[in-house]
């Protein structure tokens, strides 16, 4: 049921608020309102509004990971970020920069360049309605890997995550709404501070289930002058392993170590990336090259499967696989057999040095196949040092799987949410455990 | 007697304490429970009601139960050379020393991680990876003695956090004992376990969350060069201009420290460091990495430093040379204790460009006082320690040390800036968190302590300002703590 009018309060809070229309559904489920609030004291009108009328609300940033994670319970009314979408501060000599979460990571990045600095995140490029209408559009590569709110929401990070971290780390800030309204603050404008609880830790990785990210700080990192990529076929899942231990194990610093394996009885292509100034970054590379053999090559621009992440299948299913480094060959023979045995052959690939891979299934594969590889899968990596969550799945694999799996302490983080959103209106039902 | 009527309270507990630990674990006798009055904060003091030393995750898991049964606080210890007063005991509650629990696991250098009891200190752990080419990067300055617990609880730094990040970027997975007695995994040593970032949001709670029992930390390759610079100007503004222009340089030193001339004048006193001759600011700056890479750095950065009016410039190349040039710089705090009968050590952060600004302000503020203001800190991360020397043998001149003191806190709010960068708030600053938070930010972050402890046992008045701690006096540190004294642990 469609409502025809906006609610008086709603209206009264935020200057723009609409009627919510199909393409604005979330995983199945249609929201009635979508506000687009263009500062956070408008955000917290547009929350006080939502609470005193009891709407359940979704954040949205661009939409280029919308389709991540479980479907709402409800969804009443969208916050869309993309008007608050202004750097507000690039302190340049202190690196550091206060950015509003409606900000794509693209705009962020064109401002920091100007300094010859950078956010160090390279996250893939998005799966969902947002990301297809930004490639659609013919806009510069790199575009639709989303806003500054919904990288942070969804904590997804790149190859890069090796040398820098996953969004959680260079985050030194953050302003939030929570549920009732309130805006809070934590953490600052500096690297260092210790001085009360690390909220902004908190909402990393949270998709939208405790508040309203409005605004957050980063440390920034300055600019590699260069950067230089050695790449290598391997045989086997050993082979792989091979490289990517070598890549850690040398003094060499590499920024990221990553494979991509397209499918059973096809070699695993491994790369590793330098970063530095232009005579560190290749000299490095060339020692890494030195140590792999013969076969390794180096050059200057990434290799076509680098750094896709998620978007390997942009309609299909996708498992991010985490798991300590050094099981690497045995959580490739678990995907390939759990695969083999359901009748897959998902395509394989990522942070392998870090610990964080992605398998693809394509969107035709059948729901209840996807269902026995996900099973078979987090059976044979066990659930103590390592998860396998579906990052997003067509609507027929997403109703016979538990999208997140097995979470540890799976308790305290209901009572975290009991205490921020004690209605459950924000995202009910999106995240792990089914809050 | 108020003291006798809180310890009824715990006696209560000793059948049971003892039944879980043994007689041997616990500890009652007031001479004995006097050695746990304080931490590394000397100024605050306060005998716990009784102590208890457990052995393994299920002790702990145990005794955290009974107080919870009984609604009596515990504060967890670690080592006890937290600044700030954060393992604090108190009169009517139970402190659980982890020091018994000081297992090395498990090392695995392919997944570069290691799992630790919380006991185990900081240094332990580089040095059981050392023969794998591996470190554990934060290092807090008193790393030969604090313990992995007390670093998680207290999200602790170092010199070299500069470029390889504080506690909880080398932290992936926490075994804890909730405040309800539970024992329960936070993350699983991944960095990427699937729900909220507890493990982030944990550390750096100040013991306030729960009590750490195992640890799973991200271990460092150890750079294949490191080179370590001292570079000697006539001022601190001289000095300052070179830090700024070695960050706008794009190259990123392990660490950049910085002394002020009276802080120079107190170490070579004591340790006889031979910085050169009338500086007015030294700084010391280490660059690591692949060897090339180092060597360049190295150039540049003499370059900038003699550019921006450096008169003499060392180089270390080994480690010998190396701990030649930091002796000055980690004796710094201890050797003011020698110019000085007392003194305040501060923690406040600013932004890197306003160093010289705020350093022009606090010797404003020192000179307009008449009190003598000692500057040592981690200027690469703008992490000042100013040490505000007094003689607290008169009440006036503790006043008036204590405003300054404050005054300086305000001035790095002011700039944008935190109260504290490592050293945590404990009981010490707890006042000052309403000058840098607003009331919903610190209404905001105690939810997630509503979450883990609702009851509000565990270590309770830290971090937060309450009615009973309004108006504490920030931390005066009347003599150095007797790790420092007895040789054992240097400062920074």
């Amino acid at each position: 049921m469609t409502p025809d009018s906006i609610p008086a309060p709603l209206l009264a809070a935020c200057s723009g608020v609409r009627l919510a229309g199909p393409a604005d559904s979330v995983a199945g489920a249609g929201p009635s309102y979508v506000a687009s609030p263009a500062s956070t004291p408008e955000a917290s009108a547009v929350m006080r509004a939502a609470a005193s009328l009891g709407l359940a609300v979704l954040p949205r940033g661009s939409g280029t990971r919308l389709d991540w994670g479980a479907a709402p319970r409800r969804c009443d009314l969208v916050i869309e970020t993309t008007r608050m979408d202004s750097v507000l501060e690039h302190a340049a000599g202190d690196q550091v920069a206060r950015v509003q979460a409606g900000t794509s990571i693209e705009q962020l990045a064109a401002v920091l360049r100007t300094a010859g600095q950078q956010l160090a995140l390279d996250p893939p490029p998005g799966t969902g309605a947002g990301a297809r209408e930004a490639a659609g559009a013919g806009e510069a590569a790199g575009a639709g890997t989303g806003t500054v709110g919904g990288v942070l929401a969804t904590g997804v990070a790149g190859p890069r995550r090796l040398r820098y971290g996953a969004p959680r780390d260079l985050l030194i800030g953050i302003t939030v709404i929570r549920a009732d309204g309130t805006v809070a603050k934590a953490g600052g404008k500096v690297v260092k501070n210790v001085a009360g609880y690390d909220i902004g830790k908190l909402f990393a990785g949270s998709y939208g289930t405790l508040g309203l990210i409005t605004e957050a700080v980063f440390r920034l990192h300055p600019l590699p002058a260069a950067s230089v990529f050695v790449t290598l076929d391997c045989a086997d899942a050993a082979a792989a392993h091979a490289v990517m231990s070598a890549a850690v194990a040398s003094p060499l610093a590499p920024s990221a170590a990553e494979i991509d394996w397209p499918g059973r009885g096809t070699p695993i292509r491994a790369g590793v990336l330098f970063e530095g100034d232009p005579a560190g970054a290749p000299e490095r590379a060339e020692r890494m090259r030195e140590l792999l053999g013969g076969a390794a090559v180096i050059c200057d621009t990434p290799p076509p499967w680098w750094g896709l992440g998620a978007a390997a299948a942009g309609d299909g299913t996708v498992i991010r696989i985490g798991f300590w480094a050094a099981e690497l060959p045995r959580v490739l023979a678990a995907i390939r057999a759990a695969a083999a045995a359901a009748g897959l052959d998902p395509a394989v690939g990522g942070s392998a040095a870090a610990g964080v891979i992605h398998a693809a299934v394509q969107e035709h594969a059948a729901p209840a196949e996807v269902a026995e590889f996900l099973t078979a899968l987090r059976a044979a990596i066990g659930r103590s040092r390592a998860s396998a969550v579906v990052l997003h799945a067509p609507p027929g694999v997403r109703e016979v799987i538990d999208m997140w799996g097995p979470v540890p302490s799976l308790g305290l983080m209901r009572a975290v949410k009991d205490q921020f959103d004690p209605e459950h209106r924000m995202a009910p039902g999106r995240f792990a455990g089914g809050i | 007697m108020i003291e006798q009527a809180a310890r009824a309270g715990t006696d209560t507990l000793i059948p049971r304490l003892t039944k879980i630990c043994g007689s041997a674990a616990v500890i009652t006798d007031p001479l004995e429970l006097r050695t746990y009055e304080c931490d590394g904060l000397t100024a605050h003091r306060c005998s716990p009601g009784l102590a208890v030393l457990p052995e393994s995750a299920d002790q702990v898991a145990a005794i955290v139960a009974e107080c919870a049964r009984a609604s009596i606080p515990f504060v967890a210890r670690g080592s006890g050379t937290g600044l700030s007063g954060g393992a604090l005991p108190r009169a009517d509650g139970v402190l659980i020393v982890m020091s018994k629990m000081r297992k090395i696991l498990e090392i695995d250098p392919v997944s570069c991680r290691a799992v630790v009891e919380p006991g185990v200190t900081n240094l332990a752990v580089s040095k059981a990876v050392q023969p794998l080419g591996l470190f554990y990067a934060p290092d807090p300055s008193s790393q030969q003695v604090c313990s992995v617990g007390g670093n998680v609880a207290e999200n602790s730094g170092g010199a070299h956090c500069l470029k390889h990040g504080f506690t909880v970027h080398h932290v992936t997975g926490l075994e804890i004992v909730t405040p309800h007695g539970e024992l329960t995994w936070l993350g699983d040593g991944t960095g990427a376990a699937p729900g909220y970032d507890l493990v982030g949001a944990f550390t750096g709670s100040e013991g306030t969350l729960g009590i750490v029992t195992k640890v799973v930390v991200k271990l460092t390759r150890i750079p294949e060069a490191v080179t370590t610079l001292l570079a000697a100007f006539e001022t601190t503004g001289a000095g300052g201009t070179a830090v700024s222009a070695i960050i706008s340089s794009g190259i990123l030193p392990a660490a950049i420290e910085m002394m002020d001339a009276l802080a120079i004048e107190a170490a070579e006193a004591a340790v006889a460091c031979r910085y050169p001759q009338g500086a007015g600011a030294v700084l010391i700056v280490e660059l690591d990495g692949p060897e090339p890479d180092v060597r360049r750095e190295t150039a540049a950065v003499r370059a900038i430093c003699e550019q921006a009016g450096s008169y003499e410039i060392r180089a270390a190349h080994d480690a010998a040379e190396r701990t030649a040039i930091w002796t000055g710089r980690k004796s710094a705090f201890a050797a003011v204790g020698r110019i000085s009968p007392s003194y305040i050590v501060q923690d406040g952060v600013v932004p890197r460009t306003a160093l010289p600004e705020v350093l022009d302000k606090i010797a404003a503020l020192s000179a307009a006082a008449g009190i003598r203001v000692a500057n040592v800190f981690h200027a690469g991360d703008g992490n000042l320690h100013p040490l505000v020397l007094f003689d607290d043998a008169t009440p006036q001149a503790c006043r008036a040390a204590e405003e300054l003191s404050g005054a300086i806190l305000d001035l790095c709010i002011e700039h944008g800036g935190s109260i504290t960068g490592e050293h945590g708030v404990g009981v010490d600053k707890s006042r000052y968190m309403p000058k840098m938070f607003s009331a919903d930010d610190l209404d905001t972050m105690q939810l997630l302590r509503c979450a883990f402890d609702p009851a509000g046992l565990c270590n309770p008045g830290k971090i937060y300002p309450t009615p009973r701690l309004c108006g504490e006096v920030p931390g005066i540190r009347r003599a150095p703590h007797p790790l420092v004294a007895s040789g054992e642990v240097e400062q920074f």
